[in-house]
């Protein structure tokens, strides 16, 4: 921490020449406004009808249009997607500690946890529906369900590889189980765990509008499905637009959160 | 407040006769330690040593010999299934709190300042936890101290990942040393630094052990480092280790690294070259 505000006080000397294009800062910017441009000039170029592929500015007009029922669903999905997710981080965090305990529980459960990871989630919301009816809970579940593996996983890793050296040390001092785990593997495995959170809550994105286009009459996934009905395809593609926007959205506020949390992962040389 | 805690200890080693036999801080009697149940690897066999307190022992010997079992034997973290380890007049059945150890991987945790790496052993050890909190600045002034020692004085507030390899290892040494140790086991601390670093580290060591009067057994390939550092030596076979040898060093104390130079200092080291390229053709 301490080097970051030393080079701080280096940078005025730079901020003295005269204004530059940060391109590397700029590129997001231009790269996502270079494929809508290229993507326009396609659909312009080949004449493609609207009903298979809208050109953006047909996409940002339908934006433009629906756009109260874009925001209420907007708003459905996220709310969905977040509930699910943060249910995935508190029993993904509390199962992956328990896995990553003791290597019986590790090597039992891992084969469960992959054998259940692998069923594909579309044939479990019609089990949810049955148990839950169709609407918010079923999304929320397959939310969940979707994104706690990798929090587990994770979690389970960063536990598993502590040093030897670093558990001798401490047992050689009359640690117990306990104590190791609390002072070395939590904290340890906490870089995993922030760094699972990005892949989470894209996959939370996945369940919950995979749940609300089979299943509900609210959210981006049912407004998708029923514009779909009706050859509405602009429509369709402002939602993928909502989506995407979420998705950018809620990954930089986990990988925000990651830096801001482990930045000792993030600088340390981790000098073995 | 070091100084006084460890003062019962240090007057002991400033009357160090050649021998005291009644003052064995570590006896090892004919121990076997196998790995992996009855058809394992036999990783120490037969092994006998005695340490006694304020003593520094070097062990060095092939590579496999055995050298980090005999550390996890005396730290209680491997039981031997025949003989017995005794450390400070108690047969060691568990890990025992009273040692300290350092090893060639600093293993600071990057998530802790060096100040609070170095307190980490107080969190653990029975004697401390209950305290630290209410003597918390007690503790930390210790640490300083300790760092001071080492001369990492004002490096506590960096993380470990900010200081060099050399000072991250000077920063193991007050880690092993907080919970004043009665024996310290250092394991290669020094095996990954460059020449002029360890030899400012043998003389950090060197005035640790003169000031603390701790006993300490250090495990090392290096002979060098072991007849510079050393009262004792032990030499020991290929596996399935045991003690070869057993040499005293003559050489007076404060030792100064210009010692390294003389042909005494020399022939030992070089005797001791001779045993242990003989102990590995014979494995």
């Amino acid at each position: 921490m301490t080097i970051a505000t030393e080079n701080s006080t280096a940078t005025p000397a730079i901020a003295k020449q005269p204004a530059r294009i940060n391109w590397v800062k700029a590129a997001p910017w231009l790269f996502t406004l270079g494929m809508f441009l290229f993507w326009e000039m396609l659909v312009r170029g080949l004449g493609t009808p609207v009903t298979i592929l809208p050109a953006p500015s047909r996409i940002f007009q339908a934006v433009v249009q629906y756009w109260s029922p874009l925001l209420k669903n907007s708003a459905q999905t996220l709310f969905t997607t977040t509930l699910g997710f943060g249910l995935a981080v508190v029993g993904g965090l509390a199962i992956g500690l328990f896995i990553g305990w003791s290597k019986t529980i590790y090597a039992g459960l891992y084969p469960i946890m992959i054998g259940f990871n692998a069923i594909p989630k579309v044939a479990v919301v019609p089990i949810l529906v049955i148990w839950f009816g169709i609407g918010t809970i079923p999304a929320v579940i397959t939310a969940f369900l979707i994104s706690f593996f990798p929090i587990v996983v994770n979690v389970a890793t960063g536990l598993a590889t502590i040093e030897p050296e670093t558990e001798d040390v401490l047992r050689a001092l009359g640690a117990k189980k306990l104590d190791i785990m609390l002072k070395v593997g939590i904290p340890r495995s906490m870089p995993y765990f922030f760094g699972s959170l990005k892949i989470a809550i894209t996959l939370a994105f996945v369940g919950s509008v995979l749940s609300e286009t089979v299943a509900s009459n609210y959210g981006l996934g049912n407004m998708m499905a029923s514009a779909q009905s009706q050859f509405n395809v602009p429509l369709v593609f402002a939602g993928l637009l909502a989506l995407a926007v979420e998705g950018i959205a809620m990954y930089s506020l986990m990988a925000f959160i990651e830096r801001r949390m482990t930045g000792w992962a993030h600088r340390s040389t981790m000098a073995n | 407040m070091l100084e006084i805690a460890s003062e019962g200890i240090a007057t002991g080693t400033t009357s160090q006769p050649k021998e005291h036999p009644m003052a064995h801080l570590v006896s090892i009697d004919d121990v076997d330690m196998r790995y992996g149940g009855a058809d394992g690897t036999l990783a120490v066999s037969g092994l006998t040593m005695r340490v006694g307190k304020g003593d520094f022992a070097a062990v060095v010997g092939p590579s496999g010999c055995g050298k980090s079992t005999l550390m996890k034997l005396v730290t209680g973290l491997h039981i031997p299934q025949v003989g017995t380890v005794i450390v400070a007049g108690q047969h060691v059945t568990q890990p025992i709190s009273i040692v300290g150890m350092a090893f060639q991987n600093p293993t600071m945790l990057p998530w802790r300042t060096t100040l609070e790496n170095i307190l980490l052993p107080l969190e653990i050890v029975e004697k401390h936890r209950h305290r630290l909190r209410a003597n918390k600045k007690e503790y930390i002034e210790k640490a300083e101290h300790l760092l001071e020692l080492v001369g990492l004085k004002g490096f506590g507030a960096k993380f470990p990942w900010q200081l060099s390899g050399g000072m991250q290892q000077r920063a193991n040494l007050c880690r092993a040393l907080i919970h004043e140790p009665e024996l310290l086991m250092l394991d290669e601390p020094f095996g990954a630094l460059d020449a002029f670093t360890r030899e400012e580290l043998w003389c950090v060591i060197r005035d640790l052990h003169a000031a603390q009067g701790v006993t300490i057994v250090l495990v090392t390939h290096d002979l060098r480092e072991a007849a510079f550092l050393a009262d004792k030596i032990f030499v020991m076979s290929a596996r399935p280790g045991r003690i070869l040898k057993e040499h005293r060093v003559p050489f007076e104390r404060p030792r100064d690294l210009e010692i390294m130079y003389e042909s005494r200092f020399n022939d030992l080291v070089h005797q001791l070259h001779g045993e242990i390229a003989q102990a590995r053709v014979t494995a």
